[in-house]
């Protein structure tokens, strides 16, 4: 394997542990921790700090080691879980989040919270970390025990018999690094056993020879002695044995001796001598164990889930081609062969669920890390905002999932800094003084709903229109509704922020948010009442793959339009038709004028459908503006299987994609943004 | 053929003659995907003369170009031995649209003279070798010159 392909595993895997490590730290913020929490947290925590070691990333090693030690002393219960406390630790979580996505672009630099942060983390956990180790045995109490662990029996130190197969090198380990971290871990004392070692002549080169015996003082961890073999995990027999503390100072009584702490003494002598049956390297045993609370993932190159998605969209349009071939075959509908292929269809259909299936994933992760994107937004305007989450199950497509982060961060950004109020304006209301803001997601008839919703001061209509009219944007006397002044938000060089913020004020403006979600195939909304707060709603197709779409004809082709940005259809009275100059028409629909878009002319076709009274008109929501697309006929309302031009063409103007139809043919789908823009540039030129 | 300049002299490329715009050609075999008979394509619009539309390949939507036309030649009219040559260019693949496809040749490099009039205004690459078989002279086409980021820019 390379170093890249092994980073790229490291970052996945961090990605896991991070994911892990918050949603751990929820459940300790919301009062349902135990200590398998705590631990959970714990390892996690130290798993990055361990591979971050294996690639250099001192910065993250280093704040690792700091919330490690801070997380170690909540774990041995020396260390109360104060507000204080879990702040600082939600806060160093995000941090190590944030390390771990600077470790990622080579150079860039340290979050400017990290020093203060480790200075944090050292001040909480008393400067003493040193002690912390020495101390643990001492002020365990019965109570605390309850939820009892193997790990915290007391153990002195660890034998351990370490022999690399041949396979360890091989893929590249190195038993002395492996050492290096256990040193780490306690005192080391290392013996090479070379008995196995063959005279010369007999040496094979790729043969293992080596094994060390090792023995690990100070350390009660055994997990983190089998972390550190965790990479290796077959490539070696290992045998870790724990050495039995020889002081009947402590121990931790079974749950039920809690209450009798006084019976522990006795206990506790008796315990370790049964304890020292060898712990054979029985790893599938762990990792069982522990992937009874991780589900287990499989990791798959995108690409082949692609390839897959692609077999299958070919499937359902060859059933489609056989179905027609055999209807115009006058074949008798009934027949066998129409029943076996029905069948076929819908088994086809399953086939094509199943695999965008794999696609999809849920947005927890994505939810999980605009939480971050809150609180440091908090952080850095002095509101104190809640963040809750709703529906983290439901599942979308992961390209889309990705391409939602950014504009995610924006609109959240944007209802911390715009939206929630000072906390003393806040108060003044009549509110609480801890804002609200909310992101939730549910699949709703076939979309996805995102919701943002905050409960700040809302947006301020007059300001809104005030701006717009300073910005050009609008016309003093432009009468506009409801929904459209708050759609100004979305219009280009449109900032209500009265100050530059630098949380907000980033000079991407909300119709980069829009464009964004526009080009996912989905739509935002707004709605907002004064004094209660706003609510952004995103509604997204489920899958990038597929498409809503109305299949016109224009021309001899037949055309693709996206339903998502489709109004509504009209067939007007020949009246409501009006040529404003040459070339150039209007249509009338309930009083208002709308330009009027040829298709046909767009696309340099010839009209079947020569007068224009007997097209039809499409009303389509471009860019804000509202076009009259005329077409010669509506054929049908289908979902349609995308497929991109640009692999082997390239970009073309007004076109977005294409699409293959039941009878083998291509249809063109037609990109309803750039419509307008390409009108006009007709028009001009 | 850079390829050809650095083997042995004697060693033997395939290479697929067709007619195009009246004239033989001859594209190496390598970059041949499949010959398909001539169907119907959608057109698409604001696009290249020489730009026929696209055409479905076993789910992927490939464009077709005329060869005739992209080399500059007259339209080619489309007639029963018409076929598409889908050929791979780099990642893209493309149908070309040929008037006949002939024979499959097997040229020692010896045998491949180089275009003399390369180089020459306006000649841009697209022919990088000429050869002589039973008295007519075949082209040898480069086709990633012929088709180096011009469907991008015709777009």
């Amino acid at each position: 394997m390379s170093m890249d392909s092994l980073r790229e595993t490291f970052f996945a895997e961090c990605e896991d542990l991070i994911e892990s490590l918050t949603e751990n730290l929820d459940l300790v913020a919301s009062h349902e921790c135990d200590t398998e929490t705590i631990n959970a947290i714990f390892r996690a925590v130290h798993s990055i700090k361990g591979a971050a070691g294996a690639f250099g990333f001192n910065d993250l090693v280093d704040f690792a080691h700091h919330y490690e030690t801070t997380l170690d002393l909540i774990r041995s219960d020396q260390l109360e879980i104060s507000s204080d406390v879990l702040r600082l630790i939600v806060r160093s979580s995000d941090n190590l989040a944030e390390l771990v996505d600077c470790s990622r672009t080579e150079g860039s630099p340290v979050p400017d919270a990290t020093e203060g942060l480790i200075a944090e983390l050292i001040q909480i956990s008393g400067g003493s970390q040193e002690d912390a180790s020495s101390e643990e045995e001492f002020v365990f109490t019965p109570i605390a025990a309850m939820a009892i662990e193997i790990d915290t029996d007391p153990v002195d130190g660890f034998e351990i018999s370490f022999k690399p197969q041949p396979s360890l090198y091989m893929s590249g380990h190195d038993p002395f690094r492996l050492l290096t971290a256990l040193n780490r871990l306690g005192k080391l004392t290392v013996e090479c056993v070379t008995g196995d070692l063959p005279s010369l002549d007999a040496f094979d080169f790729d043969n293992s020879y080596l094994a060390w015996s090792v023995v690990l003082h100070e350390t009660d961890d055994e997990d983190a002695v089998r972390e550190v073999f965790q990479f290796v995990e077959g490539h070696c027999e290992i045998e870790i044995t724990p050495i039995a503390a020889d002081t009947s100072a402590t121990d931790l009584p079974e749950p039920l001796e809690a209450m009798e702490p006084l019976a522990v003494p006795e206990e506790s002598k008796a315990k370790p001598a049964e304890k020292p049956t060898p712990v054979q390297s029985t790893k599938p045993a762990k990792s069982a164990q522990s992937t009874q609370t991780v589900q287990s993932t499989l990791r798959v190159d995108p690409e082949r889930v692609d390839r897959l998605i692609n077999s299958v969209g070919e499937l359902i349009i060859n059933h489609a081609v056989i179905d027609r071939n055999l209807k115009e075959s006058g074949l008798v509908s009934n027949s066998e062969i129409t029943t076996a292929l029905d069948d076929y269809g819908t088994l086809a259909r399953e086939i094509q669920e199943g695999v965008m299936a794999i696609r999809a994933q849920p947005v927890k992760s994505l939810f999980q890390r605009m939480g971050r994107v809150v609180r440091e937004a908090g952080e850095a305007t002095g509101k104190k905002v809640s963040f809750v989450t709703e529906g983290e199950t439901t599942e979308i497509d992961k390209t889309m999932l990705e391409r939602l982060a950014d504009p995610l961060t924006h609109m959240l950004r944007n209802a911390v800094d715009h939206g929630i109020e000072v906390p003393a304006k806040r108060q003044e209301a009549g509110k609480l003084e801890e804002g609200t803001v909310r992101l939730s997601a549910a699949h709703r008839s076939g979309h996805v709903m995102i919701e943002i919703v905050d409960d700040g001061a809302g947006l301020n209509r007059d300001k809104l229109l005030e701006k717009a009219i300073e910005k050009g944007i609008i016309t003093t006397d432009a009468k506009l509704s409801e929904p459209e002044i708050y759609a100004l938000l979305f219009a280009p060089g449109f900032s209500t922020a009265e100050s530059v913020t630098n949380l907000s004020g980033r000079g991407v403006g909300m119709d980069v948010v829009k464009t964004a979600i526009t080009s996912l195939g989905g739509k935002v909304g707004i709605t907002s009442s004064p004094g209660e707060g706003s609510t952004f709603t995103i509604s997204l197709p489920l899958t990038l793959a597929v498409l809503d779409g109305m299949i016109v004809e224009v021309g001899s082709e037949t055309m693709v339009l996206p339903l998502s940005s489709i109004v509504e259809t009209i067939r007007p009275d020949a009246s409501d038709i009006q040529e404003v100059t040459p070339g150039e028409w209007v249509l009338s629909v309930r009083g208002t004028f709308v330009p009027v878009v040829n298709l046909n002319a767009l696309m340099g076709l010839q009209q079947t459908q020569e007068e224009d009274k007997n097209r039809v008109f499409v009303l389509i929501d471009a860019n804000d503006a509202t076009i009259a697309v005329s077409v010669d006929a509506i054929q049908d309302q289908r979902q349609v299987v995308i497929k991109s031009l640009k692999g082997n063409y390239g970009a073309i103007t007004g076109i977005a994609a294409a699409t293959i139809l039941g009878d083998g043919n291509i249809a063109l789908i037609v990109d309803t943004e750039a419509l307008g823009g390409l009108a006009a540039s007709r028009r001009a030129a | 053929m850079s390829e050809n300049e650095t083997n042995p002299k004697n060693e033997i490329t395939e290479f697929v003659s067709l007619r195009a715009g009246g004239q033989g050609y001859c594209v190496q075999i390598t970059s041949i995907r499949e010959i398909r008979r001539w169907r119907s394509v959608t057109s698409l619009p604001n696009s290249d003369q020489s730009i026929l539309g696209v055409m479905n390949l076993r789910g992927s939507v490939i464009p077709i170009v005329d060869l005739a036309a992209r080399l500059g030649l007259p339209m080619t009219e489309v007639g029963p031995r018409s076929v598409v040559v889908v050929v791979a260019i780099g990642n893209r693949i493309i149908g070309l649209l040929v008037e006949a496809v002939s024979e499959i040749l097997s040229i020692a490099a010896d045998d491949i003279q180089p275009n003399p009039t390369q180089g020459r205004d306006g000649n841009d690459g697209q022919v990088i070798g000429l050869v002589s078989i039973e008295d007519e002279m075949l082209k040898i086409l480069a086709l990633d010159a012929i088709f180096d980021n011009q469907s991008e820019e015709a777009a």
